[in-house]
């Protein structure tokens, strides 16, 4: 814990009667990628929002590299970065004027912000951009230099809140493969998100939070393993069939299988066999699926299977109720 | 890899230092801007002049204003009235800021608490010293003449920016309480206009019904008016009742800002 690069502690806040945070406690050792999975509401941005010195806790503490977010917030400021949904970037600057303005706020020498702005254009494929104001730009080009801004003092911690949120396929895998890079260079990264997908290829260890609480902690291996890789849906030509098949699929899935109308859910550690293992059970009974899908599974199906409930996103407003 | 930037206290002569040039940083930021954007420059130039075009053709003959051409009163009042409205883009700015997420990213850097503020309204007193020169040649064209020298003239145009300056700091008051930009648009016309038009801006206070004198003969844009009248084409008004009135504003707006941005978000 010691040499944690992160530690939060009983982190609470309320915006006025709404509990945001309700006790939340993590450790990110350096060097790591911890990511926080849950729905819109959940409590993600506003924990990133207390260790980045924006929000003070109403109890609790949180330290970033041994500095407290609240007593020694200049010195958390110093080392830190944030990019995300809510950071952002001036539409009326130029990609280049952006980061210079960044790197003359977190005082850096004059050459040096020179340097760092041409390395990060050009590492993040803007420096043909470089002298277009943003307002030009594509959302994937905005939120490749928001990243890029965050990043001109080289933060030994690096915050991403909902880094892709919004963003197509593609350009979600271009930030993924720039925030890997970033990880191999050694920053510790705290990262939020709403996507499975994301935070089982970039985290190193994982907790779900839910109305303002931690549910589940571990690593995306230990806990796919719980939840399993892979949802089997199958379509069934009536609930009679449904009810039956629910018996047949039982002894195959990680979890008991859910009913869904005419629909039977089930969660495997190994899709290919389990699907195979899956139709000779059905075949057994003699019932014929209307549809068979083969899909990851979703938040909602790690909701489902920690709570017993779905994915609620109902709004607790994150930052527009202070 | 290893954080460039230094997390040891700072003495207090590098944080005036930095802070000084946190401040810069945000004024260019802002200038800059306004340079990507000159139409909105040049249409809220156009606006003031229309008023001056009013004034001085449509309304001017109607108007009777004692010991002075009507040019010559009228376009002092303009120029404080102009730099008031102005003043609006402040509020607005920041609450454009805060609505982004830049204010976000701002408090999330070590810099000064207080430059995301002092910032703007720098940037647009800067706005204005291009807005009151412009004013200054159409005025000009239009027939008006200084008639108490360079310097006093100079004077009077100090007084006016300060005066701008201290409302810009209010208006950022507004704008961090307001969601958006457009709110904090709105909220600011209903502030401004009993305090431009229920003064002596545009018609002398004598001419108006005795209840609304109270009010327009002691707030402070009638005070500045009369001040800058007085240093520029003569006239009753006290140049120094007009700074009191600024440096009071300045003492409780800028802190009330100061604390509304650090918790605002």
């Amino acid at each position: 814990m010691d040499n944690a690069a992160i530690v939060a502690s009983g982190l609470v806040k309320k915006f006025g009667d709404v509990p945001a945070l309700d006790g939340i406690d993590f450790f990110v050792p350096p060097g790591t990628v911890f990511g926080l999975l849950g729905p819109n509401g959940a409590g993600k941005t506003t924990t990133v929002r207390i260790l980045t010195t924006i929000l003070r806790p109403d109890a609790g503490e949180a330290r970033v590299l041994g500095h407290d977010v609240v007593t020694d917030a200049g010195a958390v400021r110093a080392s830190i970065g944030l990019a995300g949904q809510y950071a952002a970037v001036d539409e009326n600057l130029t990609g280049a004027e952006n980061l210079r303005m960044v790197g003359k706020l977190t005082h850096l020498p004059r050459l040096l912000i020179r340097e760092r702005t041409g390395e990060l254009l050009e590492r993040f494929e803007l420096s043909a951009a470089a002298n277009r104001p943003v307002k030009t730009y594509s959302g994937g080009m905005r939120r490749r230099l928001d990243l890029a801004a965050s990043l001109v003092h080289r933060p030994a911690v690096l915050f991403l809140d909902e880094p892709t949120t919004g963003l197509d396929p593609r350009s979600r895998n271009e930030l993924w493969n720039v925030i890997e890079d970033l990880v191999a260079d050694g920053t510790t990264v705290l990262l939020t998100t709403q996507y499975l997908e994301e935070a089982d290829r970039l985290a190193d260890y994982l907790a779900v939070v839910d109305h303002g609480h931690i549910i589940a902690k571990g690593t995306p291996a230990g806990m796919k393993a719980g939840l399993g890789s892979t949802v089997i849906e199958i379509g069934m030509p009536g609930e009679g069939s449904a009810l039956l098949a629910l018996q047949a699929l039982a002894p195959l899935g990680v979890q008991p299988p859910i009913v869904d109308g005419t629909t039977v859910r089930l969660t495997v550690a190994d899709g290919g066999s389990a699907l195979l293992n899956a139709l000779r059970a059905l075949d057994a009974e003699g019932i014929i699926p209307t549809g068979v899908t083969l899909r990851e599974p979703s938040l909602d199906d790690v909701f489902l299977s920690l709570t017993g409930h779905a994915a609620v996103t109902d709004a607790v407003p994150s930052r527009s109720a202070v | 890899m290893s954080s460039i930037a230094t997390a040891s206290r700072p003495s207090l002569k590098e944080r005036l230092y930095w802070g000084v040039s946190d401040i810069w940083a945000v004024t260019q930021r802002n200038l800059i801007a306004y340079t990507r954007i000159p139409e909105a420059l040049v249409f809220s130039s156009i606006q003031p002049i229309m008023f001056v075009l009013l004034f001085v053709y449509v309304f001017g003959g109607a108007m009777s204003t004692p010991g002075f051409r009507y040019v010559d009163f009228i376009i002092p009042g303009i120029f404080v009235q102009t730099v008031c409205f102005g003043a609006v883009t402040t509020g607005v700015g920041l609450a454009e800021d805060l609505n982004k997420g830049l204010i976000e990213r701002f408090r999330s850097l070590p810099m000064a608490r207080s430059a995301v503020l002092a910032g703007r309204t720098t940037a647009d007193m800067v706005r204005n010293v291009f807005v009151v020169l412009l004013m200054t040649v159409v005025g000009v064209a239009v027939g008006f003449r200084s008639s108490t020298g360079f310097f006093s003239f100079m004077g009077g145009v100090f007084l006016l920016l300060a005066f701008a300056y201290a409302l810009s700091w209010g208006f950022a008051v507004l704008g961090l309480m307001a969601r958006n930009a457009e709110t904090a648009q709105a909220m600011a016309f209903p502030l401004l206009f009993p305090l431009t038009f229920a003064s002596s801006a545009f018609v002398p206070v004598a001419s108006m019904p005795g209840w609304l004198q109270v009010f327009a003969r002691h707030q402070p844009v009638t005070v500045v008016v009369d001040a800058c009248r007085n240093l520029m084409v003569g006239g009753p008004g006290s140049p120094l009742a007009a700074l009191a009135w600024t440096a009071g504003m300045l003492a409780v707006l800028v802190p009330l800002a100061v604390r509304k941005y650090r918790r605002a978000g």
